[in-house]
């Protein structure tokens, strides 16, 4: 095999589990974006009354180890509570799948992310956030690190992108140290404004680039 | 069931015709020696009449004359020897280097030791087609110039520069012009006066010769600092004992090159093209339709990730490359794609075909099925569609 991927893997991705979309979903959610190169979007079907998963599905753009990481995790997934399901880490599907390369972690990682915003999805669409935090600026920076930076592949909080953030009344101003002619600008745009504005106290989501 | 292999890797290497190997065999069990003429026994003057022919029968292909020719252990090696050669034995005329910004990486990062050096250097940019444009690089010709490195075809798609007019610029100038022909060397026409080139690389496995040879024309009179020390060999430009069975190994690839055979390997890639375009929609083709290799074929399949489409045609048996970041080690897409203005998306789903004339029709038919499966497979369970 050219990559250095266990049998497991290439068996799941040979033949991935739980692939396709599910029609009116109660949940679903996207991580990645094509700009950056890998992406994953994940539907949710939740018992409102059990709050456990009857079925759940991925779309994968993305390489090997993605693609098997994603079934991985849906298996894991399917059957099990929202809580328990939120547990469910890399280390996990990793495990499951008799080890991925280091390498390729980022990739895989997505396939993570996206089960645990797809839960994020459903309580925050069906009333169960527990307690209304306050949003801060830590939790809105917390969120901006599931954007890409697809100038390089890595987050845009880790790639120091963004200049500063602001949280004020309900509205919160993203500001981006590159202009905005920049040819992603309006891919960061929109999956900024796309992460922050379901946060339950915001109204408002604004970004702006370089001297503007 | 035996699996099928085809092998459409043919621009990293090829097979090394059983011909060539059959001309090598003598010289390690039998010719043996080490070729010298001056002062020498028999063997070893038989040994240098073989080494005679072989350079005389490259310099002929290129339009070389015999003493322009030195043999090396590849292109990597002429690119490295003829960049800094020059460089260092010119410093007085000059600091400033112009190259590409998709040049092979023998090339690339021998000019970026230069840089770190103190040579000034530019980077022309490629246009979409991937062509560098002979009127910047005019415009970039300054006082200090001392080389321009433009490779004749690229690696990655096949695109042809307009090696002609830019050897014409430079000559005109005053201004040393190097060029990699590794790839277009026996493939499409190459003659170094034409050119007017002062420096030319090529190499013998690609085009079914051995792995570990290569040659290096330096014009007559050309001052280049020696590259390895330790004897008269080569012109006394590269010491060591020639590599006299790979040598003739190359020479007898070139001997084996048909007249014909650059058509075959042209209808096979237009099969392929063709092929696909008819099941596919959303094929994207990298490079240019004209002015480009035949025995390359660089497409970009949207809404796939590369290195899943070669795994899976791996898994059938077909050896091909892609230009995804998922596939290489720093996890960033192809320096190639990216200078010719291609998205990360777009280098994710790119995919590297290339021919030889060991290449059958029921190959490329049986690559066509293949490829075409695959990628609605992957596009099935792909996020993205045309309309979002
Ligand atoms: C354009 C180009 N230049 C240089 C080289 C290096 O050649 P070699 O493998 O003979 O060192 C290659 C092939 O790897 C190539 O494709």
């Amino acid at each position: 095999m050219p990559l250095p991927y266990s049998e497991k893997v290439l068996e799941y991705f040979k033949h991935p589990k739980n692939v396709g979309k599910i029609e009116n979903p109660d949940a679903k959610a996207k991580e990645g974006s094509p700009a950056c190169g890998d992406m994953v979007t994940l539907y949710l079907k939740v018992d409102e009354k059990t709050k456990r998963i009857t079925d759940i599905k991925f779309e994968s753009f993305g390489c090997a180890s993605n693609i098997a990481t994603g079934s991985i995790i849906t298996e894991l997934a399917k059957g099990k509570t929202l809580e328990e399901a939120k547990k469910i880490t890399w280390k996990d599907a990793s495990e499951e799948l008799g080890g991925l390369p280091p390498v390729k972690v980022h990739c895989s990682v997505l396939a993570v992310d996206v089960l645990k915003a797809a839960i994020e999805d459903y309580e925050e669409r069906h009333g169960l956030v527990k307690e209304h935090v306050k949003t801060t600026k830590e939790i809105v920076l917390k969120r901006l690190k599931h954007v890409m930076n697809p100038i390089v592949g890595l987050d845009i909080v880790k790639t120091n992108i963004v200049n500063d953030v602001n949280v004020k009344e309900g509205s919160i101003s993203v500001s981006m140290g590159i202009p905005r002619d920049n040819q992603f600008s309006k891919n960061i745009e929109e999956e900024v404004k796309e992460r922050l504005k379901r946060l339950w106290d915001i109204k408002k989501v604004e970004v702006t680039f370089d001297e503007e | 069931m035996k699996l099928k292999k085809v092998y459409l890797d043919n621009a990293a290497t090829t097979l090394c015709d059983k011909r060539v190997v059959d001309a090598m065999i003598p010289f390690y069990t039998d010719k043996y020696a080490v070729a010298s003429s001056d002062f020498s026994h028999s063997p070893g003057i038989e040994a240098k009449e073989a080494l005679d022919k072989a350079r005389e029968d490259i310099a002929n292909k290129i339009g070389a004359k015999f003493r322009e020719v030195i043999f090396t252990s590849g292109a990597t090696e002429s690119n490295n020897v003829a960049i800094n050669g020059i460089a260092m034995a010119n410093k007085k005329k000059g600091n400033h280097i112009i190259t590409s910004s998709v040049e092979h990486r023998s090339v690339k990062e021998a000019i970026e030791a230069l840089e770190k050096e103190g040579f000034t250097v530019t980077w022309l940019p490629v246009s979409k087609g991937g062509f560098v444009s002979v009127d910047d690089l005019k415009k970039s010709i300054k006082k200090e110039t001392l080389l321009v490195s433009i490779q004749h075809a690229n690696q990655e798609t096949g695109t042809v520069q307009d090696i002609n007019s830019i050897g014409n610029i430079c000559h005109k100038k005053s201004v040393f012009f190097h060029t990699d022909a590794a790839l277009s060397f026996g493939r499409i026409p190459l003659d170094v006066k034409k050119a007017k080139v002062d420096l030319l690389s090529i190499t013998a496995h690609k085009i079914h010769g051995p792995k570990g040879v290569g040659a290096l024309y330096i014009r007559d009179g050309l001052g280049i600092v020696k590259c390895m020390y330790g004897g008269f060999n080569e012109f006394n430009k590269r010491a060591g004992t020639e590599n006299i069975p790979g040598i003739v190994g190359f020479a007898k690839a070139i001997e084996l090159i048909e007249p014909n055979e650059i058509k075959y390997i042209e209808k096979l890639k237009e099969r392929l093209y063709d092929g696909i375009k008819k099941e596919l929609d959303a094929v994207q083709l990298n490079g240019n339709q004209k002015d480009t290799l035949p025995t390359i074929l660089n497409l970009t399949f949207r809404f796939v990730e590369g290195e899943s489409v070669i795994l899976h045609l791996d898994m059938r048996g077909i050896a091909v490359i892609t230009g995804s970041a998922c596939f290489s080690r720093s996890l960033e897409p192809s320096y190639v794609l990216k200078a010719m203005g291609l998205s990360h998306e777009e280098a994710h789903g790119s995919i590297r075909f290339s021919f030889s004339r060991f290449n059958k029709e029921d190959e490329i038919d049986y690559t066509i099925d293949a490829v075409v499966n695959v990628v609605k497979k992957l596009r099935e369970i792909s996020p993205i569609t045309p309309d979002n």
